[in-house]
């Protein structure tokens, strides 16, 4: 089982690897592009958001955006071609579990979001100077985002039967979610009515709690964020079981 | 009591393959299977015919575990598969009639990945792969990505992924569809030698000559139905008619004629003939030389199992 999974994670690994300059590479150059522009050219005039400046304020969000997008894009991408190509067949017909399955798609998701973070992160360390205040939730909310966004990306290439339904839900529903989830802006200059809407956005939680790792502030409670996104990925990975088990 | 156990224990372990009553329905409601019985020896070469659409593909699936049946049973090597679904797994390799592989990768590590899948480690994969590479010939090509290679090269290549963990069962959907002459005799040639080793090879194919050359027993499938599961001896001897073209150096008779066998003049130079099974060839050259017929080559007009194929799969209609 473990060299059937090894198996399953290295090739991911590779796929992504190997074409690094579609993978890798353009989410490090949009992020830059994100921080100079927002951060460092209207950040001065928007000033101070929770007592930090702009800047280094959408620092930890603009990188866990590339981490929900490349974790998400990788599962979506490569089983969805495994399906398409019929190269899917190779691990079926091998005594492969389906949750070995399930875990090797989405520990490769996750590998990519790790690759693109760190090539994000290290990208900017080069030109801002900034600090981590706590590694430890930094990388726990890290990973949680990376493996629910890689189930969501498995689910989604279960489901889809074309090119174009791998990009929909991308388009339409992760993208406005991410915006939306407080990644360039404290929620809390929202209207109430608002504020109380993104609190079902579990990217709200992703991005407050990274941002308390990163910069020691956040607007709610790190276990409650915990919970959450806890709860989202155990239902994710059921329903991406059942729905492999059944395909 | 113990030779009684003795008994079925050998009959387990001399059956490769047997399948009871299986059944498939697909969830559009076509009933692909409706109810097969298969007995496969154990070292034996088999045939498993039928048109498009018989279900031949269907069944296949269900033995690999990329289908689900509806119901019946089947048991690899005495291995009930849906108690031992994995042990089941392992005992088969599978060559399936698409191209199933992702293009993108490199073609030595197709094969590592797939013994990966099975769980042996990569050391010990590359060195089957090596093996396997050698004997199909694409050691050459073994860092090429697979997109890259001819329609034969691909065939070839999921041919050494099917045997990658030396599986006792090898099943084989149209293996030389589409293949060139010389890539389909030695893809026979490395059949046979494999099948003389012991491995139990299950095969589909359209080119029935193929199957004739190749397998001892067979089984025809007719809209989800076997409809003959005998050996090809046996099938075989049920043809009795054969049709010859034979053709003359010498320019031909304007009318041969013969109350034995039925003959046609095609031009100047061949003649068709169409002669029963108890009939000798070297009878019906007797008669021909005395009308002065001088026959310089004979060769067979048709396949004699594509005869009885489609005499069997029509009587069905």
């Amino acid at each position: 089982m473990w060299i059937s999974y090894k198996t399953i994670v290295i090739k991911e690994i590779l796929r992504f690897s190997r074409i690094w300059v579609q993978t890798i590479f353009p989410p490090i150059i949009t992020t830059s592009l994100y921080l100079l522009i927002f951060g460092g050219l209207m950040g001065k005039r928007i000033g101070d958001m929770q007592g930090v400046d702009y800047l280094h304020y959408i620092i930890p969000g603009v990188i866990l955006m590339t981490v929900i997008t490349n974790s998400y894009t990788n599962t979506v991408t490569s089983f969805f071609l495994a399906k398409f190509n019929h190269s899917i067949e190779e691990l079926l017909v091998a005594p492969v579990s389906y949750w070995v399955i399930l875990l090797g798609y989405v520990s490769g998701g996750v590998s990519r979001g790790f690759a693109v973070g760190l090539g994000v992160s290290i990208a900017m360390s080069i030109f801002i100077d900034f600090e981590i205040n706590n590694i430890l939730i930094v990388l726990i909310i890290f990973l949680f985002t990376s493996i629910l966004f890689s189930l969501a990306g498995f689910i989604n290439a279960i489901f889809a039967q074309s090119f174009d339904d791998i990009s929909i839900v991308p388009t339409f529903v992760l993208m406005p979610m991410t915006y939306l989830g407080g990644i360039f802006y404290n929620v809390e200059i929202l209207p109430q009515f608002w504020q109380n809407i993104s609190k079902f956005n579990p990217i709200y939680y992703m991005v407050d709690s990274f941002r308390l790792g990163f910069l020691g502030v956040s607007t709610s409670e790190f276990w409650v964020s915990i919970l959450v996104l806890l709860s989202i990925i155990i239902v994710l990975a059921i329903f991406a079981f059942y729905l492999l088990k059944k395909m | 009591m113990l030779k009684c156990f003795d008994f079925y224990s050998k009959l387990i372990m001399s059956t490769a393959l047997l399948i009871k009553g299986l059944k498939k329905t697909y969830a559009n409601q076509l009933e692909a299977l409706k109810g097969i019985d298969l007995c496969v020896d154990h070292g034996d070469f088999y045939a498993l015919l039928g048109s498009n659409g018989a279900g031949k593909t269907t069944v296949i699936g269900i033995i690999c575990g990329l289908l689900n049946k509806t119901s019946g049973s089947i048991k690899v090597l005495g291995f009930n598969q849906s108690n031992h679904v994995n042990q089941v797994k392992k005992l088969i390799g599978l060559m399936p009639q698409e191209f199933n592989f992702n293009p993108f990768e490199p073609v030595e590590e197709i094969l590592i990945n797939q013994a990966g899948y099975y769980g042996i480690a990569k050391s010990k994969a590359k060195i089957q792969a090596e093996l396997l590479l050698k004997e199909v010939d694409l050691w050459e090509k073994r860092f090429d990505m697979a997109k890259s290679l001819s329609g034969g090269m691909k065939r070839r290549l999921m041919l050494a992924r099917a045997l990658i963990h030396q599986p006792k069962i090898l099943i084989l959907d149209e293996p030389t569809a589409g293949v060139d002459v010389k890539i389909r005799h030695s893809i026979w040639r490395f059949l046979s030698k494999l099948n003389r080793q012991g491995m139990t090879i299950i095969l589909t194919t359209h080119y029935l000559g193929e199957a004739e050359l190749l397998c001892r027993n067979v089984a025809i499938l007719n809209k989800g139905k076997v409809i003959k599961q005998t050996s090809m001896k046996a099938l075989l001897s049920q043809v009795d008619k054969q049709v010859l073209i034979l053709e003359s150096l010498t320019q031909l008779p304007q009318t041969i004629t013969s109350d034995r066998f039925k003959c046609e003049r095609l031009d100047d130079h061949s003649l068709q003939v169409v002669l029963n099974t108890d009939i000798s060839i070297t009878s019906v050259l007797h008669n021909l030389d005395t009308q002065g017929v001088s026959v310089d080559y004979i060769h067979s007009a048709q396949n004699r199992l594509e005869t009885l194929f489609l005499y069997l799969t029509n009587k069905e209609k």
